[in-house]
């Protein structure tokens, strides 16, 4: 049952195929059928793979594929092969079923945009590039999906390109995430010479043999891990996510939040052993995780484009999951990202929902009181919200609770202290989003007021199921205090990761941490209630009172400008004056002197005008003749 | 009795020429017609080279090789898997480049037509040579055509870039026929014998102090052909002024003429001097690939952002090379076919646009994916082939470089990998201000999209680059094994050398100042 699981990938490549070769002559209709089915095929390979592995014994994973061979050259060798085992599964059908659903609600959403069926062979390219990226067996494949979700990326942040802002955030997109994957050529590149492969199951082996030193696998976990940084948008390689707004608000949801960005998450995870053998690399990646947790939740709190704030959330959610993979609790990184893909994709999908009743509007001080106009949006809207918050009983509160307990149970005090400090944030921003549009005056604009509409049931029915599954999904992975099996995750994950062995804490402390999580997102939503409800007149009193402080957040820590006077600018300036200076001045002019000194360039051009040929062909005869006469003797 | 293909490839074209002067210069349908299919007939034929080709077999294959011509020269002809596929390069490329000028080119057709395909029989003549007299001829044949393709069908400042063009090159070229006449001579002393065979050649031992200075004028020739840092300023200047099929086969082929020369002569000839240079070599190559990519952001013509894109490739292809091993290697010959592809390409893409706009400075366009979708796809693909996006041909030649390079020096490696953050950025910055954001020139609401002409010549190559990318096994496995004959020559060679004198057998003591036989 499980071998069907290589074929996963291949139907929505082919739909993308057929979408950019023939997409002009099919119906809106039938483009829609045939993108949606493509992906809805994958996912029921996916599960059939999936419940296949259910009956197969841990010692034989991974299950691998080798379709064809791939790279050769020397000892250079790379198949294009996939391997399946525990933590594919959980990718694949995070992939698929949630890429499933945000097609479907993309035929509503998109549904007048002339570049439609151009939209659906994007998403179902980057389906196919995601699918490659979780099920490749070595990193050069790996590597494959890697870039092909990067280049989809950039295609659809930039999908308005008329949108010179949607064209930068693109361009820039691409350009950042390349920084991170240097980092990951070069660690691949240090794997491979220092194994001979890059096959997941050579890695692992190697590690379990002692061939890498651990300075070298503290290197190259190190170098991988910018990669990371990269496509999971940590500090400080962050700043192209915010901009990825530009896209289409499914592509939000699927790529830069539910997907795509957790491709780092992933990669570390897959490499468990190879960072918890160098311990310093895991470390660097707990303390990132942390810093980029609490860094982007300030940045969230004080936005007022309503995907900016999910923007930021994300950023601080994947913190978390490193945090999850930096403490050794693997597990409950991956678990992190599973729930997240649940509730934040249903964030954005109703904040999509939200948007296009308000033809386009995106400020939330424009919004107010949506709630009555929007029965079908609020409800799923506010769930999303309190599964992030880590409200008991939904899934992002056992995912990260996982994270946090584990982080303190390793005696990280200073990374737990710094991922509650990064939930209370959490719960404050979700909440004064949530109060912003949803409670509180009307501050729509007229002619939106005009068309405000409920989305259609194509739109709301995955935004249901989405918000099913962000209530439902933690319950595989119950806290360990009721009892040891509680964690069904934890245990599906181990032929792939092992748990990390010490540092057990008893069951009252357990219950003491999660009575503190709970208490921390009650202070953040009071306080949310308090700033945006109760008392609105807190939040203006308090930027009256520190100005600057709300200057330096709303502005982002002015990075980005940063960012430009320190690097770009210094480059394109400091290149601008090396050609001028350096190109045409000094090896041309090295070139035009020597050649006018010698007399030959002034005269050869003055005789160009009657021929300069004829002296050229005179040159090469007389070359000729004097090498033939060498020859004579 | 075998048909000679090789010299049927090589002249049919040359033929071509001559049966054009002799029809009338109005017809043009006549004379592309006859043109162009003599270039697709040769196409064609230089195809069954591929399946003729035994990878396994040692030595060159499909050899022509009349007896003396009298002082060594030979009418000798043969190729192994390097020269294979740039063989099949230029035979694929000058159909595609003949074709993209037909309403490129409006004055002096027939002339045009001729120069092309001496043009063709000149490189091919390059990559088949095995004779060096019969190198030399063909390495300045090519220049002739190619003056007057720049020289006449170029644009305002083709005076001057011809010019450099030359000068350049032809000083190049000349310290190398000194070097050949070196050699023949030092061949004679040795032996007895005239040879310019460049197997003779391969098995003298020339004195280490020689070797430098004949390893110099090799690798000048080579290095400006390349062009390597700091000889590439002839190359935006030439790019610009082209014409379009002039571009394409300028960037296409005749610089992997410059590599070729490394891997075929320079490298294997003079092991010692190699031992003493290749550092500054690689330096140099690397100097290449971060200032061609530094110098390619800030262009403001898109075929001179082309043309540094190509100092930058063509640094990283030379510095694979320079690593000498088969991993590097391999990728290099791999990355020569990509780089002909994508920059060719690249230069096809920005002809159809100067074409419609008979400009080519990137602020004069803008926003045009809307007005020329199909285009935009076609330029896309190009640029991310010459970017090295995995799934296309680039991504396989670029990481099997990176690969060699590692394992030759990790400090290279890390300097040549910031090509993947350059090469994203100075191509992706091009296309945004050139494609997207909003239509700003109305001048740009009547330009067509790309016509069936044009997609014609343009599939092929995409194809190519899918296939390329995708499965380049019937590529790789028949370059590999000649490429690791080439590097095991060059490295048992070198070997020779570095042990001391004293411990070198009798056999390979070198004659004081002249040179032995191997």
């Amino acid at each position: 049952m499980t071998d069907v699981f290589w074929l996963i990938p291949f139907a929505p490549a082919l739909s993308s195929v057929v979408l950019v070769l023939f997409g002009s002559k099919l119906s809106k209709k039938w483009v829609s059928l045939q993108a949606c089915g493509a992906v809805f095929l994958s996912f029921v390979f996916a599960l059939v793979a999936f419940l296949g592995s259910l009956k197969i014994s841990p010692d034989n994973f991974p299950i691998v594929k080798t379709l064809f061979p791939w790279i050769g050259a020397g000892s250079f060798q790379a198949g294009f092969s996939f391997q399946f085992d525990p933590l594919s599964a959980v990718m694949v059908l995070v992939v698929t079923g949630v890429g499933f659903l945000i097609h479907l609600y993309s035929v509503g959403y998109m549904a007048h945009d002339t570049g439609y069926t151009r939209y659906f062979a994007y998403l179902n390219l980057f389906t196919f590039a995601m699918l490659i990226l979780v099920l490749a067996s070595n990193m050069v494949l790996m590597f494959v999906g890697w870039e092909g979700v990067g280049l989809c990326s950039y295609l659809l942040i930039g999908f308005w390109f008329e949108k010179p802002s949607a064209a930068a955030a693109g361009k820039k997109a691409f350009i950042v995430n390349r920084i991170g994957d240097m980092g990951f050529i070069l660690g691949l590149l240090f794997i491979f010479v220092a194994i001979g492969s890059s096959e997941f199951s050579a890695i692992n082996k190697a590690i379990g043999q002692g061939l890498f030193p651990q300075a070298l696998a503290t290197l190259i976990a190190i170098l991988l891990f910018v990669g990371a940084t990269g496509k999971s948008a940590q500090v400080p390689l962050y700043v192209w996510l915010p901009d990825a707004m530009e896209g289409p608000t499914p592509v939000s949801a699927l790529i830069h939040a539910a997907t795509m960005v957790t491709a780092g998450v992933y990669m570390v995870a897959r490499l468990n052993l190879l960072f918890t053998f160098s311990g310093t690399a895991a470390d660097i990646v707990a303390l990132v995780g942390a810093l980029t947790a609490v860094f982007a939740a300030t940045m969230a709190l004080t936005q007022n484009d309503i995907k900016r704030v999910l923007a930021y959330s994300t950023i601080s959610q994947l913190g978390y999951m490193f945090i999850g993979c930096g403490v050794g609790a693997y597990a409950a990184g991956v678990f992190h990202l599973y729930t997240h893909a649940f509730f934040k994709s249903l964030l954005f999908l109703s904040a999509g929902s939200v948007i296009h009743a308000l033809s386009g509007q995106q400020d939330m001080r424009k919004m107010g009181g949506l709630r009555k106009y929007l029965p079908r949006t609020f409800p799923p809207f506010l769930i999303g919200a309190i599964a992030i918050s880590g409200i008991p009983f939904l899934s992002g509160f056992f995912s990260k609770d996982a994270i946090l307990t584990e982080a303190f149970a390793q005696g990280r005090y200073f990374v737990w202290a710094l991922g509650l400090a990064g939930a209370v944030m959490t719960a404050f921003y979700m909440f004064r989003l949530i109060f912003l549009t949803f409670y509180g005056e009307e501050r729509i604009e007229p002619e939106a007021k005009h068309h405000l509409h409920e989305s259609p049931k194509v739109m709301t029915v995955p935004l249901a199921i989405l918000a099913v599954f962000s209530i439902i999904a933690g319950y595989i992975g119950l806290p360990a205090v009721l009892g040891e099996k509680a964690d069904l995750f934890k245990r599906f994950l181990e032929p792939v990761i092992k748990p990390p062995a010490e540092g057990h804490i008893g069951a009252g402390t357990e219950w003491l941490l999660m009575l503190v999580s709970v208490a921390v997102a009650a202070v953040g939503i009071s306080v949310a209630y308090l700033f945006y409800l109760k008392n609105p007149r807190i939040p203006h009193a308090l930027v009256a009172r520190l100005p600057w402080l709300y200057k330096l957040l709303y502005n982002k820590y002015f990075v980005d400008e940063i960012y430009g006077a320190v690097i770009v600018n210094p480059l394109v300036k400091g290149s601008d004056w090396v050609y001028g200076h350096f190109d045409l001045k000094v090896i041309d002019g090295a070139l035009d002197g020597s050649a006018a000194a010698a007399g030959f360039f002034g005269k050869a051009l003055s005789v160009l005008q009657t021929g300069f040929v004829k002296d050229y062909a005179l040159v090469f005869l007389l070359g000729a003749v004097i090498f033939i006469g060498v020859l004579l003797f | 009795m075998n048909i000679p293909i090789l010299s049927l490839i090589t002249f049919l074209p040359l033929a071509g020429a001559l049966l054009l002067i002799f029809l009338p210069k109005e017809n043009k349908n006549l004379l592309y017609g006859i043109a162009l299919s003599l270039a697709v007939v040769v196409f064609l034929v230089s195809l069954s080279l591929y399946f003729g080709f035994d990878a396994q077999a040692d030595g060159p294959q499909f050899v022509e090789k009349t007896g003396w011509l009298g002082f060594g020269i030979q009418y000798h002809l043969g190729i192994d898997g390097i020269s294979l596929f740039l063989v099949l390069l230029t035979t694929l490329l000058m159909p595609i480049a003949l074709l993209s000028s037909w309403s490129y080119i409006q004055d002096r057709i027939k002339v045009y037509l001729i120069f092309m395909l001496i043009l063709e029989t000149g490189i091919i003549g390059v990559f088949i040579s095995l004779n060096m007299f019969l190198f030399y001829v063909f390495w300045e044949a090519t220049l002739i055509p190619m003056y007057f393709l720049i020289g006449i069908w170029g644009g305002k400042r083709r005076i001057y870039a011809t010019m450099k063009f030359v000068l350049f090159t032809m000083l190049g070229s000349l310290l190398m026929l000194v070097a050949i006449f070196v050699l023949y001579h030092l061949y004679y002393k040795a032996t007895g014998t005239y040879s310019l065979n460049i197997f003779d050649y391969y098995q003298m031992l020339l004195d280490p102090k020689l070797q430098t200075w004949l390893f110099l004028a090799f690798a000048l020739a080579f290095a400006i052909k390349v062009p390597m840092f700091p000889f590439h300023t002839w190359l935006p200047d030439a790019h610009v002024e082209a014409p379009t099929a002039g571009s394409v086969i300028l960037a296409a082929v005749l610089l992997k003429m410059g590599a070729y020369g490394f891997i075929r002569f320079a490298l294997p000839l003079f092991p010692n001097a190699v031992e003493t240079f290749l550092p500054v070599l690689s330096v140099l190559a690397i100097i290449g690939i971060i200032y061609g990519g530094l110098m390619a952001l800030i262009q403001k013509d898109i075929k001179s952002l082309v043309a540094y894109s190509s100092v930058s490739h063509m640094g990283l292809i030379m510095l694979a090379l320079f690593s000498l091993n088969v991993e590097g290697a391999t990728g290099a010959i791999y990355q020569m076919l990509n780089h002909g592809l994508s920059t060719g390409m690249l230069f096809l893409v920005v002809g159809i646009l100067y074409e419609r706009s008979h400009t080519r400075l990137i602020k004069d366009f803008g926003g045009l994916s809307k007005q020329m979708p199909v285009f935009s796809a076609f330029f896309l693909v190009a640029l991310l082939s010459s970017a090295g996006l995995p799934g296309l041909n680039g991504f396989v030649g670029e990481i099997t470089c990176f690969f060699g390079i590692f394992a030759a020096n990790k400090t290279f490696a890390i300097l040549s990998v910031s090509t993947v953050i350059l090469a994203a950025a100075y191509l992706l910055w091009m296309f945004e201000r050139v494609m997207h954001g909003p239509i700003t020139n109305e001048k740009i609401l009547s330009y067509k999209d790309v016509n069936k002409r044009e997609i014609v010549y343009l599939v092929p190559i995409v194809v190519l680059m899918f296939w390329m990318g995708l499965y380049p096994q019937p590529f790789l496995r028949k370059i590999e094994p000649s490429v690791a004959r080439a590097i095991a020559g060059i490295k048992s060679a070198t070997k020779v050398f570095v042990q001391k004198p004293e411990s070198v057998p009798a056999k390979f003591k070198i004659p004081e100042g002249s040179a032995g036989i191997r």
